[in-house]
């Protein structure tokens, strides 16, 4: 499935009601081994595009996560819980971190893996 | 060769600066100046540069220091004081004094973050956590806080995070001591919490977030609390417990009674009271609050060989990763006085521990019925551990405290007229035959003790009492003779880099000499064995050590007043912007609320000021490093309004005296906040500039960098703030004891002078400086970091130079490159240097890939040169991989540091050899210091967190 990307290094699946997000492989690298992930959001809360829906933690660093798009927050990854490394090993497959429902799929401006590449390479 | 001693004094000057007169000489040269003067008008640019002298005086000689402070010292009288109030008297094990804190090998340790090489002292601390979880009946414990007050006020603070603002009182029975109380009233006004003092059996709706209760209370009474506890949670509200030691032996614990959190203080175990401090107190919580709980924690993990090894773990909690989201803005803590608590634990064991609180608890029943016989009642027939409140009038008071203090004890003296008397472990029977005598009067018969003895009251009722064991593991048996704990005390010493190893060139630490002339004084009883609200009659000597100390700091400063109550650098950044925040308030200015951070601050800064009730808006530094003069102003004038203060460090935190601090200042001052300058790097100002030169407001200094005071492996430290006059009467007072300015806000500490036993410390090193000794200190601090540059620039580029490209006492490696050229991780150069006999400078900080070296002005030019040797020699492994000379993977750096076991194992298969691997260079044939294990798994360690030792048997799997 087609990815979509933020400039602050989230992925959000490009379809469906419910979508998938995490962090990207290139932000899991800049953290290191992740030791934490949790969800600092109540279940169906409305978000804003921008807002924080989860912290995750390396040993040396801590990090938010930002919703991609404003939504309703559905669903979080509790396989974290136990087992949060595998946002390295797989950010954008097991290590998801949430589920969101987009409230206007239509507005969604992200950018796609090619952009995305070439804005990691500038950072 | 001329001669290089000093005419003055004995020249303690010349054991506290490194360099011998001559190094200073070709050092200067090498860096082509004349003299000390020229070079740092080269260094330091005019418009900071202060003109006047400081105002200390001659130095004094080692001797006639020691002697003008034993006569200060006579001042003060040393009488038993049986006060309470989370003071007690105890009895330091003298195999703990004589090797632990009077031994410069566990006192000059540094925080542990190296973790390879601080195995000895986190052992301890891990030990210490398992004390504390065992004593409360909660899981996850920490290591450790600055005193009972501020636990109290950080647990409020975790209840009141766990609520995320969405409820905004707290309650906190009345007979909790009253400067936890003044404390958590400090913390919550700044915070906008109101505190509600009610009864223990208060009912609370559900806009509290977490209630406090003293158990026993400040009066004495030992309660039940879980009837109370569980009305608190149906409320929805935390339920935090202060608590005492001893008394845990005996009673059911917090943990037991259905407490999220449990709080303490943990002095009466073997560290003396010190007037105040320093003690460590304790926090314990359960599970669900781990990730919650402020300070540090040491976590067992594993090493690259699979063997266990300890080290901090969670930090991503804490203020300099988290800054201000962080769970509090405490830094350092109070390991050696943790450690000592806990090796008091292990001296007595479980049992010893409960014989002593079983004495302690059968005196008081005893000296209960005693009273009774005699005819003193007591204020309530309520159940007690070792305090009882007794039922006198005005005039008996007068008249017992008159009669106490003649036969040599401090009584704890109510407002109302009633008395306390607390025993503790120091107390004997011929002791408690004089206290009674005290209220027996001339036509009363003393009763005697054997008589007494059998109609004692219970004291602690059947059903309050400790059903679990404590203290299963078997370090808390192994090590009961002599013998045993002395070797164990040396083992665990030599596992540690102390500054008796090597220098430890950690930038913004200020790892300097502590001197041992400075450190006898605190081993006096003078000086250690009052108890913090004895009568201000006993305790002369102090005041007048206060009043020169503060006086000297003000001179350093150029400031008007001082507060020594911070105790710890993150405190005096706390107290300063409180005073910053007072003033605002006084002036009808109560929105002023901005505080203006630069993004390349230290995390503490923005910690604090969340902490202190600001708003924290950052300001960009330039590619110099400097505070971005435009994105100044620009913030400065879009809150105008609201601006309160900004807080910067000076020389900055890159280590460079910054030509626009004083323009920084008036920007700010101009749209009406105030400026706190963080007092970190003190150490390159003393007698060359002043914080008030710069036109700053406040600034904190560390007493545990500038001045001498020891590291102590991750505290005591020591944070007092200097303040302009404007904020002189918004200094923090004391509900007990008079001081502060005169619109004096709440204490931010437990006790009115802080950590009161070790300010002698600086008070010996001041005096024994003198003025000109002072600023040739800072002088020498600065040429060390100049002539290191001078070594290294040529292997290794180094930020952020100043004027003329000088630096001010610290400077920054830059190891960025060698990430792509070599694969090489600054990681692996500071666990390289370990195999070199050194401790890695302060790594990516205040810039990711960097190291930051300050190496002070005690290290002598030998010691800056092997260092600078071993720096050099890293490069050239470093070289060797990006020639492919080495592999990229299996190289010293990559598997560094390396321990003894794995050089000697009968197998080797690297790619380097043995002799490469520990002995890379000559000087280690002379001396090598061996890392007690290989690299210790962080991720590993964070992912299976464990704090506490179980028994032996929950580790064989």
């Amino acid at each position: 499935m087609a990815l979509l990307f933020t400039e602050s290094h989230e992925w959000v699946d490009a379809e469906g009601t419910s979508r998938r997000a995490g962090i990207t492989d290139f932000a899991q690298g800049q953290l290191g081994d992740i030791v934490f992930a949790e969800c600092v959001v109540d279940m169906d809360e409305e978000v804003a595009q921008g807002d924080e829906v989860c912290v995750i933690e390396s040993c040396k660093a801590t990090a938010s996560v930002y919703a991609p798009c404003a939504g309703k927050i559905v669903g979080f990854n509790s396989t974290l819980e136990d087992s949060p490394e595998k946002v390295n090993a797989s950010p954008t497959g097991d290590g998801w971190l949430f589920e969101i429902e987009p409230t206007d799929p239509d507005a969604i401006t992200l950018m796609d893996e090619a952009t995305y590449a070439k804005h990691c390479e500038e950072a | 060769m001329t001669p290089t001693m000093p005419e003055t004094g004995n020249g303690f000057e010349a054991r506290h600066i490194g360099p011998r007169e001559d190094d200073i000489q070709a050092m200067l040269a090498r860096l082509g100046c004349e003299n000390l003067d020229e070079f740092i008008e080269e260094a330091m640019p005019n418009s900071v540069r202060s003109s006047g002298e400081l105002n200390i005086g001659e130095p004094r000689s080692e001797a006639e220091a020691l002697a003008e402070l034993r006569e200060l010292a006579r001042g003060n009288r040393v009488l038993r004081s049986l006060i309470g109030m989370g003071y007690h008297g105890t009895l330091t094990p003298s195999v703990i004094a004589r090797n632990v804190l009077e031994n410069p090998g566990w006192y000059t340790q540094y925080t542990p973050y190296q973790a390879e090489i601080a195995q000895g002292r986190l052992e301890l601390l891990f030990h210490f956590q398992t004390l504390i979880s065992d004593l409360t009946g909660l899981p996850i414990a920490n290591a450790s806080l600055l005193d009972e007050g501020t636990a109290a006020a950080e647990a409020m603070y975790l209840a009141w995070g766990a609520a995320r603002g969405k409820r905004q009182r707290f309650h906190v029975t009345g007979d909790c001591h009253p400067q936890t109380l003044a404390v958590i009233q400090t913390r919550a006004e700044a915070l906008g919490i109101e505190v509600v003092i009610g009864p223990g059996e208060a009912t609370l709706d559900e806009s509290y977030f977490g209630a406090l209760w003293q158990n026993p209370s400040t009066d004495g009474v030992v309660r039940d609390l879980t009837a109370q506890i569980e009305l608190a949670h149906s409320a929805g509200a935390m339920a935090i417990v202060a608590t005492d030691p001893l008394a845990m032996v005996l009673m059911q614990s917090p943990g037991s009674m259905g407490a999220d959190v449990a709080i303490g203080s943990t002095q009466r175990l073997g560290v003396p009271m010190g007037y105040g401090g320093p003690h460590a107190a304790f926090m314990a919580v359960g599970e669900e609050h781990k990730r919650k709980i402020p300070g540090r924690i040491v976590g067992q993990s594993r090493d690259a060989n699979g063997k266990p090894a300890y080290r901090l773990a969670l930090q991503t909690r804490e203020q300099h990763i988290r800054r201000e989201k962080a769970t509090s803005n405490i830094c350092t803590s109070q390991v050696l006085l943790a450690i000592v608590a806990v090796l008091y634990a292990i001296y007595h064991g479980p049992e010893g521990l409960a014989r002593i609180a079983r004495a302690i608890h059968r005196r008081t029943r005893l000296l209960a019925r005693g009273l009774e016989a005699i005819g003193i009642r007591r204020v309530s027939e309520t159940p007690f551990f070792d305090s009882l409140h007794l039922a006198t009038t005005l005039e008996e008071q007068s008249e017992y405290l008159v009669k106490a203090e003649q036969a040599g004890f401090n009584l704890r003296a109510y407002d109302d007229g009633t008395l306390g008397i607390n025993l503790d472990e120091t107390i004997n029977d011929e002791d408690l035959r004089h206290l009674l005598g005290i209220f027996a009067g001339n036509d009363r018969t003393l009763p005697a003790l054997e008589m007494l003895e059998s109609s004692m009251p219970t004291g602690l009722p059947e059903s309050f009492e400790r059903r679990d064991a404590i203290l299963h593991h078997e370090a808390f048996s192994s090590y009961r003779s002599e013998h045993e704990l002395t070797r164990y005390l040396k083992r665990l010493e030599q596992r540690d880099l102390s500054l008796t190893t090597s220098m430890i060139p950690l930038g913004s630490c200020t790892m300097k000499l502590n001197p041992t002339s400075a450190m006898l004084p605190i081993s006096w009883p003078e000086f250690k064995d009052l108890h913090p609200f004895a009568p201000t009659a006993q305790t002369k000597g102090y005041r007048e050590l206060f009043k020169q100390l503060e006086s000297w700091l003000c001179s350093v400063t150029g400031f008007a007043a001082c507060s020594l109550q911070p105790n710890a650098g993150s405190q005096g950044e706390y107290t300063g912007l409180l005073t910053i925040r007072a003033w605002h308030h006084s002036r009808g200015d109560a929105h002023r609320d901005i505080c203006l951070i630069p993004g390349s601050a230290h995390g503490t800064n923005p910690a604090s000021a969340t902490v202190a009730g600001f708003k924290v808006v950052a300001v960009k530094n330039n590619e110099k490093g400097d505070i971005d003069l435009e994105d100044l102003e620009a913030k400065a004038t879009a809150n105008a309004d609201a601006l309160g203060a900004i807080m910067i460090t000076y020389p900055s935190t890159q280590g460079v005296f910054e030509k626009t601090a004083r323009r920084v200042c008036e920007i700010v001052h101009a749209h009406g906040g105030l400026v706190y300058l963080d007092g970190a790097n003190m150490n390159a100002q003393v007698g060359l500039c002043t914080p008030g030169g710069l036109d700053a407001d406040v600034c904190h200094l560390n007493l545990h960098k500038t001045f001498a005071i020891p590291h102590g492996g991750g505290g005591p430290g020591v944070g007092p703030i200097c303040v302009n006059a404007r904020l002189a009467p918004f200094l923090p007072g004391h509900p007990l004891v008079k001081c502060g300015g005169e619109q004096a806000g709440g204490p931010v500490s437990a006790a009115p002078w802080g950590s009161a036993s070790i300010l002698p410390i600086s008070w010996m090193y001041i005096r024994m400086m003198g003025s000109a000794g002072l600023r040739r200190a800072s002088q020498v601090a600065v040429l060390n970091a100049n002539y290191m540059i001078s070594r290294l620039e040529e292997a290794y580029h180094i930020f952020y130079r100043g004027k003329n490209g000088r630096v001010a006492h610290e400077f920054i490696i830059d190891l960025r490159p060698f990430k792509k050229s070599a694969a090489i991780e600054p990681d692996d150069v500071a666990k390289r240097l370990m195999d070199y006999g050194f401790h890695a400078p302060t790594m990516s900080w205040p810039i990711p890939g960097t190291l930051m070296v300050e190496p002070t002005e005690s290290e002598s030019r030998a010691e800056l040169d092997r260092f600078c040797e071993a720096m050099l020699a890293i490069r050239e492994e470093i070289r060797a991989i990006e020639e492919g000379r080495a592999d990229r993977e299996d190289n010293p750096l990559k598997h560094a540091p390396h321990t003894a076991e794995l050089v000697t194992a009968d197998t080797w298969d690297r790619a380097y050899t043995r002799s490469e691997a520990a002995w890379p260079a000559p000087w280690l044939r002379e001396h090598k210091y061996w890392p007690p294990v290989a690299r210790v798994d962080n991720a590993w360690g964070d992912r299976n967190l464990l704090c506490t030792c179980g028994a032996v048997e929950d580790y064989t799997e």
